[in-house]
C-alpha cells in the first residue's frame, strides 16, 4: 500500500463522467473540496461533512460514496460519476431530470445533486421501484424545501419513462 | 399518498400565465451541476480563508489569548481577536433602548457556546484550522443560565449590567377592557406553555467573501444573505463607513434560508474586518457544526395565556404572559420575533379584549434570529393549545369552539383589537370546505374504530391566521408611544421592481427578493409576460442584489412571506407603467388611441381591427433607436423603476395598536394520529391542510412552499430540539443529534385551496410560505394530546418524553455498574469506578506513574508531559472521538499522597473542542502474584465541541482509551495485561477528563 507523507501534496488521477482529470492534494484533502476547489466541479454539494446530509453523494467505481466521507487520495485511478455527467448534453437534461423539473421535485437545488446520483444509481439496478422502495432508499438524504413527495413521484415517474423507453428500444 | 401537482398547461392563446404551473426556469441549471452557490464562485486570486475559533463555554471571562503560535505558523496572515475587531469596528446595534454592546466576536467575555473569540486568516482554510488549534485561550468560568425564567429569577447570573436581571424589555399592553371581560366570564381557563428552540436548518451554510478598498474606505462584501436590508444599515454602522462604502451583493443561488441566512450578518461584519486588517479579499464558509452551534434559531418562549370563556366557548378577553428567550445578545431584528405578531395576537378570531405582558430576557444560548415562521409558531402553540383546553373543560367539541369564535366572513376587513387589519377572507367557508373534502367525518369514524379496539388514536385542529408582509414599524412596537415619538415614525414595507427594455425590445426585469429556491425568477416572468403578451421564455429575470446599483430599500430581501404579495405585484406595476408608454407609441404608430391598444401573442394590436398591429419588439426598442419620433407624453420605455409601499401599514398609534402585517391568508388543518403503544412514536395518519392565500400565482410552487413548510413544522414538533445542557453546554452539534425528517417520516399533506384575493396588493396574492410553520406544530400536538387523554405536551413529541407524561420519569438504573454513568439527569457529569491489573510491585508502578517520560510514552496521544512541581503536571495531547480530533492541553495536580498505596488527582483539561474537569482517587495493592491491583473512582465533566457532537460516542471512546493507557503501562512495566476497564492518571484527567460526558 502506498504511503502518503502528510505535509506534501500528492497527485491524484482518475475519471471524471468519463474524462480523465488529475490534480493534486494534501492527504487529508476530502474528495468533496478536491472536486470542488481542485477541478471546479461545484456541481456536488458539501452539507455537513459528516456523512448524514446526502448533498455530497457521488459515484465512485459504481457505489454511492459520501465524497465528504472520502479523501481524494482514495479515489486514484476509480471511475468517478457526478450529477455533471448527468445530461445527455449541455442544453438537454436527461429523463430522471426533465422528471424532476416537471414535478417540482426542487425548490433551492442545493442538495438535489446527491438524491440525482442515489436515484441514477438505483434505478439502473431497479427499473420497477416501489414507492416504499424510493422513500427508503432516500432516507440518507436530507431536503429541506420541498418535503420530498414531489420527489418521490418524480422518481416513479422517471423510473417508468425509462422502463418504457427500454422496453422500445429492445422490442425494435 | 401521492398527490398530483396541476402541472403546465399547453400553450393555448389567450389565458393568462398567471395562475398556471409552469416549469421553473431556475431548475435546468440546478439540475446539471450548473448552480451558482457562493462556494461555486471563483475568487480573486489571492483571497484568504478564515476560520473561527469559538468559545467552548457558555459564559466565561477570557483572561488570555495567546497567538503566537499560530500567527508564527507558515502561511497564516492573521489572527484576528476581540481587540483586533473593536479597534476596526463599532458594535452592533442593539433593538432595545438598553447600555448594552452587540459584538460579533467576544472581548473580554464568552456569552455561549460557539461565541466566536478569534478570526484565523491563512491562505487555505486547512491551514487556518491548523493555526486555530494553536490557539490557547485562557478562561474563567462563570455560572450560566439557559432557561428563560431562570433568568429572570433574583440571583441568576446575569450575562450584560445593561440589562439588570437578564431582562431586555418588559412591557405591558391593554386593549379595550380585559379586567372587566374577566370579572364578568363565566369561565377562566389558563395554559403555560414552554416551546423549545429549533431551526429551519438550510443544507447550505452560510458564505461570505469580503474586501476592503483602503483608498476609499470602502468594503465590498458578496453573502449569501437574505434581507431584510434594514440589516444593511446595521452592517454599514458597524463598520464605521455610509452605506455608499458597504457594497452588499448576493450570489446567483441560495442554498436555502427560510429566514436563517438574515443571522450572517454579524458575520458579514468579522470578515469584512479581517479583511480589512489583512488588506486581502478573505472568504469564509460555514461549516454544520458552526451553523448548528452558533448560526441562528428561532426564539424559545415561556408563555402563560388565560382566557375569559363565555358558557358556550365563546372567549370574550385574552391576557398573554410571553417570556421571549432571545440568547445571549440582542441582535437586530431582535426583539421582532415577539413582536411580529403583535397584531394577531387573537388569531382567527373575534376577540374584543387582550391584555399583554412581553418580557424578552437573554440567556446563555446562541443569539436568536428570523426563523419560518417568525413568532408565529410560538403564539398559535399557546392559543390553540388553549382552545383544545377550553374544548375539554366546557365539553364541547374543539371544532364547534373554533367555529363559535371565528371572525365573521362580512367582518372584513377587521380591525384586530391588537391592531392588525385582516385584509379579506371566509374563515367559515373554509372550514366547510376543508372538513367535506377532507372527510373529517371518516376520521373520527377511524378514530372511533381505533379506540374500541384500544389503540391511541387522536384527531387534532387548529385554525391559523397566516400574516405576511411586514410592516417595517411594527417592532417599535417594543418602544413607547413617547419613545417612539422622538425616534421619529417607523412603518410601510418598499418594494421594488425594475423592468427594462433593451435596443432589441427583449424584457429584462430585475427584483430585490434575494429568493433561496422559491423560483421567483420563474414567477416574474409569468407576471410580466402577462403584462406584455408574451411568454415567460420572452423575459429575463434576475434577483441578484448589489446594494451600489440596484433599487432596493429596507423592506429588500426575502422574509414575511412577501414576494407574491408585494414583489411580484410591484414587478407587475413597473411592467405596467412601461406598457401604458408603449401604447402611447404603439398608439401613434397604428393611428389609434392608446385605449385601443392590447398586447397580445408579441403583438401590440388595435383592439378593433386586430390586422392594424405592429411587432412588440419593435415599439419597445424605438426608445432605444429614434426617441426623438415618439410622441411628447410617452417618455422613455428603456426602464422603469417602481417603489411600492402599501398605505394600510401605518406604525403603531399612541395605544398601542399596529397593522404588523398587510395581508392575512387563513388555514385551517386538521389531523389524525395514531400513537404506538409499545414504542410511543407518532405516526401521523392523514394530514389536512386547507389555504386561502389569496389569488395563487403558480400552484405548483404554492404546494410547494406548503409542503416544505409542513416539513419542517412536522420536524418541530416530532423531532427538533436545539438541546443545551444545565451549564449551557450545547448537545445538538451534528444532523445525528438534530434530527430532521426525511422521506420515511415525512406523509404526503392533503392539500386544499380556497381563494379570496387580498385588496390591498395589486395581483390580490397573499404570503403562503409559513403558514404551516404556525398551525402543523400545535395541530399535532393537539392530536396526540387528543390520543392520550393529557393536557400538557411540550415540543419535541420524541418518544422519551411521552413516555415521561404517560408513564412518569424513568427509574434510575440499579447501582453497582463499574462502567461510567450519568450521576443524574439533566447533568452532564460523569462518575464511574473500577480495577486494572498490572504486573509490577505497587513501588515500580506509583514511580512510573509519577514520572513524566513514563507518562508521556504510555498517554495515548501525549505530544509532552511538563512537572511543574512533584505533584504538578502539565500535559499536551491529541485525541480523536468519532469526528472530532484535538489538541487538549492538562493541568493535573495530586493531593492526598499515601505513597505508593493512595493519591487524590484534581485537575482540568482545556482545548480547541472542549474542556473537561474530573477528581480521581486510586489506590494500589498488591494483587499476591507480584503485581499490583489498581482501583480507581473519578468524577468528571464535560463541555464545549467534544460535548456536542461526539456525545454518544463517548462512553465507547472513554473505555478504548482507558484500554491504550493500561496496554502500554503494562508493556512499559515489562509485558502483562490490563484486563476490563482502566484509570490512568492522565487518562482520566488530561484526555478523558476532556473527552467523556456530554450526555443528555
Amino acid at each position: 500500500m502506498t504511503r502518503l507523507k502528510a505535509d506534501s501534496r500528492h497527485a491524484v488521477r482518475f475519471s471524471l463522467n468519463g474524462k480523465p482529470v488529475e490534480g493534486e492534494a494534501e492527504p487529508r484533502m476530502l474528495l468533496s473540496d478536491f472536486l470542488r476547489h481542485q477541478l471546479g466541479a461545484t456541481g456536488t454539494h458539501v452539507g455537513c461533512e459528516h456523512g448524514v446530509c446526502g448533498a455530497c453523494t457521488v459515484i465512485v467505481d459504481g457505489m454511492l460514496t459520501r465524497s465528504c466521507l472520502t479523501l481524494a487520495a482514495q479515489v486514484d485511478g476509480c471511475e468517478l460519476r457526478t450529477v455533471e455527467g448527468l445530461a445527455p448534453s449541455a442544453d438537454r437534461l436527461g429523463v430522471l431530470q426533465q422528471a424532476f423539473r416537471r414535478n417540482h421535485a426542487l425548490q433551492c437545488g442545493f442538495c438535489t445533486a446527491g438524491i440525482l446520483m442515489s436515484l441514477d444509481h438505483y434505478l439502473a439496478k431497479n427499473p420497477a421501484p416501489t414507492e416504499a422502495e424510493i422513500r427508503d432508499l432516500l432516507s440518507g438524504h436530507i431536503c429541506r424545501c420541498t418535503g420530498y413527495t414531489p420527489i418521490i413521484k418524480a422518481a416513479l415517474e422517471a423510473a417508468a419513462e425509462l422502463t418504457s423507453a427500454k422496453k422500445e428500444t429492445s422490442d425494435a | 399518498m401521492l398527490q398530483a401537482v396541476k402541472s403546465a398547461n399547453p400553450e393555448r392563446g389567450d389565458e393568462p400565465w398567471v395562475g398556471r404551473s409552469i416549469e421553473r426556469v431556475e431548475d435546468a441549471a440546478l439540475l446539471s451541476g450548473r448552480g451558482r452557490f457562493i462556494d461555486d464562485l471563483g475568487v480573486a486570486p489571492g483571497t484568504l480563508h478564515a476560520t473561527i475559533l469559538r468559545s467552548p463555554h457558555a459564559h466565561a471571562d477570557i483572561l488570555s489569548i495567546d497567538a503566537e503560535a499560530a500567527r508564527r505558523l507558515p502561511g497564516v496572515a492573521a489572527v484576528l481577536t476581540g481587540s483586533d475587531v473593536k479597534a476596526v469596528t463599532t458594535s452592533l446595534v442593539v433593538g432595545v433602548k438598553a447600555p448594552v454592546e452587540c459584538w460579533p466576536i467576544a472581548l473580554d467575555r464568552v456569552r455561549y457556546v460557539g461565541e466566536p473569540v478569534a478570526v484565523v486568516v491563512a491562505t487555505d482554510r486547512a491551514r487556518a484550522e491548523d493555526a486555530a488549534e494553536l490557539i490557547n485561550v485562557e478562561y474563567r468560568p462563570r455560572n450560566a443560565v439557559v432557561d428563560p425564567l431562570g433568568a429572570i429569577t433574583p440571583g441568576a447570573p446575569v450575562l450584560h449590567d445593561g440589562f439588570p436581571g437578564n431582562l431586555a424589555s418588559d412591557r405591558a399592553f391593554r386593549y379595550g377592557d380585559p379586567e372587566k371581560a374577566f370579572a364578568d366570564s363565566p369561565h377562566r381557563f389558563s395554559i403555560d406553555i414552554r416551546y423549545p428552540r429549533n431551526s429551519c436548518t438550510p443544507i447550505e451554510t452560510y458564505g461570505v467573501v469580503a474586501s476592503h478598498d483602503a483608498g476609499e474606505d470602502a468594503y465590498e462584501v458578496l453573502a449569501n444573505f437574505q434581507g431584510p436590508f434594514s440589516i444593511h444599515t446595521v452592517i454599514a454602522r458597524a463598520l464605521k463607513v455610509p452605506g455608499n462604502r458597504l457594497r452588499l451583493r448576493t450570489p446567483p443561488d441560495s442554498g436555502g434560508s427560510f429566514g436563517v441566512k438574515q443571522g450572517v450578518f454579524p458575520y458579514i461584519v468579522l470578515i469584512a474586518a479581517a479583511a480589512r486588517v489583512t488588506g486581502k479579499p478573505v472568504k469564509w464558509i460555514e461549516d454544520r457544526l458552526e451553523h448548528l452551534t452558533a448560526s441562528v434559531s428561532a426564539t424559545n418562549r415561556a408563555t402563560t395565556l388565560s382566557a375569559a370563556v363565555a358558557a358556550d366557548g365563546k372567549i370574550l378577553a385574552l391576557d398573554w404572559d410571553q417570556v421571549e428567550d432571545c440568547g445571549a445578545h440582542l441582535r437586530a431584528p431582535e426583539p421582532a420575533t415577539l413582536y411580529r405578531m403583535h397584531g394577531n395576537l387573537t388569531g382567527a378570531y373575534d376577540i374584543g379584549h387582550v391584555k399583554v405582558r412581553n418580557r424578552v430576557v437573554v440567556t446563555n444560548k446562541t443569539p436568536t434570529g428570523l426563523n419560518r415562521g417568525f413568532g408565529g409558531p410560538q403564539v398559535y402553540f399557546a392559543l390553540e393549545r388553549l382552545v383544545q383546553r377550553i374544548a375539554i373543560g366546557l365539553g364541547l367539541d374543539p371544532l364547534d369552539v373554533i367555529k363559535r369564535n371565528l371572525i365573521d366572513a362580512g367582518a372584513f376587513p377587521y380591525r384586530t383589537a391588537t391592531g392588525a387589519l385582516l385584509d379579506s377572507g371566509n374563515y367559515q367557508e373554509a372550514v366547510a370546505r376543508a372538513v367535506e373534502q377532507g372527510r373529517l367525518a371518516e376520521l373520527k369514524a377511524k378514530r372511533d374504530a381505533a379506540r374500541a379496539q384500544g389503540r391511541l388514536y387522536g384527531i387534532g385542529f387548529t385554525a391559523v391566521v397566516e400574516p405576511s408582509v411586514s410592516n417595517m414599524g411594527y417592532i417599535t412596537t417594543v418602544l413607547t408611544a413617547a419613545e417612539r415619538r422622538r425616534a421619529g415614525p417607523k412603518n410601510g414595507a418598499q418594494a421594488t421592481a425594475t423592468v427594462g427594455l433593451d435596443p432589441v425590445g427583449s424584457v429584462t426585469v430585475h427584483v430585490a427578493s434575494v429568493p433561496q429556491g422559491q423560483g421567483h425568477r420563474t414567477v416574474l416572468s409569468q407576471v410580466v409576460a402577462d403584462v406584455f403578451g408574451l411568454q415567460p421564455r420572452d423575459i429575463r429575470v434576475n434577483t441578484e442584489i448589489d446594494t451600489a446599483k440596484d433599487a432596493w430599500s429596507i423592506a429588500s430581501g426575502n422574509y414575511a412571506s412577501r414576494f407574491a404579495a408585494a414583489v411580484a405585484g410591484t414587478a407587475k406595476l413597473a411592467a405596467e407603467r412601461v406598457a401604458g408608454r408603449l401604447a402611447r407609441i404603439a398608439a401613434s404608430q397604428l393611428n389609434v388611441e392608446a385605449g385601443d391598444i392590447v398586447f397580445a401573442k408579441g403583438f401590440v394590436t388595435s383592439k378593433h381591427n386586430p390586422e392594424n398591429r405592429i411587432a412588440f419588439s419593435r415599439v419597445a426598442a424605438l426608445s432605444h433607436w429614434s426617441p426623438g419620433s415618439l410622441p411628447d407624453d410617452a417618455g422613455q420605455t428603456i426602464r422603469e423603476t417602481v417603489f411600492w409601499t402599501p398605505p394600510e401599514l401605518t406604525p403603531p398609534d399612541d395605544e398601542d395598536r399596529i397593522n404588523s402585517s398587510l395581508c392575512h391568508g387563513f388555514i385551517f388543518d386538521f389531523c389524525g394520529v395514531e400513537i404506538d403503544p409499545v414504542t410511543l412514536e407518532t405516526r401521523i395518519d392523514r394530514y389536512v391542510t386547507m389555504h386561502d392565500c389569496g389569488t395563487i400565482l403558480h400552484p405548483g410552487m404554492v404546494n410547494g412552499q406548503i409542503r416544505g413548510g409542513f416539513t419542517q413544522a412536522l420536524g418541530a414538533a416530532l423531532f427538533e430540539e436545539y438541546a443545551y445542557a444545565e451549564d449551557g453546554s450545547f448537545l445538538t452539534g451534528t444532523l445525528a443529534d438534530y434530527l430532521l425528517p426525511t422521506t420515511t417520516e415525512v406523509p404526503e399533506p392533503e392539500i386544499f385551496h380556497m381563494e379570496t384575493p387580498s385588496p390591498f396588493t395589486p395581483l390580490g396574492a397573499k404570503g403562503v410560505g409559513e403558514g404551516n410553520c404556525m398551525s402543523t406544530p400545535v395541530c399535532l400536538a393537539n392530536a396526540v394530546a387528543d390520543a392520550l387523554g393529557v393536557a400538557d405536551i411540550t415540543l419535541p413529541l420524541v418518544p422519551a418524553r411521552l413516555a415521561e407524561i404517560v408513564r412518569g420519569a424513568e427509574p434510575p438504573p440499579p447501582a453497582g455498574g463499574t462502567t461510567a454513568a450519568p450521576v443524574r439527569k439533566g447533568d452532564r457529569r460523569l462518575s464511574g469506578e473500577g480495577q486494572a491489573t498490572v504486573k509490577g510491585a505497587p513501588e515500580q508502578v506509583w514511580a512510573m506513574l509519577l514520572d513524566p517520560a513514563t507518562l508521556q510514552s504510555v498517554i495515548p496521544g501525549c505530544q509532552s508531559v511538563d512537572k511543574i512541581t512533584d505533584t504538578h503536571f502539565r500535559a499536551d495531547v491529541t485525541l480523536g472521538i468519532g469526528p472530532v480530533t484535538g489538541r487538549y492541553r492538562a493541568d493535573v495536580e495530586l493531593f492526598d499522597l499515601d505513597p505508593p498505596r493512595a493519591v487524590t488527582l484534581r485537575g482540568g483539561a482545556t482545548g480547541a473542542l472542549g474542556f473537561g474537569s474530573a477528581e480521581g482517587r486510586i489506590t494500589l495493592a498488591p494483587d499476591g502474584n507480584g503485581g499490583t491491583k489498581l482501583s480507581y473512582s473519578y468524577d468528571a465533566a464535560i463541555g464545549g465541541k467534544v460535548a456536542s457532537i461526539g456525545g454518544r460516542l463517548l462512553d465507547g471512546a472513554t473505555r478504548v482509551i482507558i484500554g491504550q493507557f493500561f496496554t502500554a503501562l503494562a508493556r512499559k512495566a515489562g509485558g502483562g495485561g490490563a484486563a476490563g476497564g482502566g484509570f490512568s492518571l492522565f487518562a482520566l484527567l488530561a484526555k478523558l477528563a476532556g473527552l467523556f460526558g456530554g450526555r443528555r
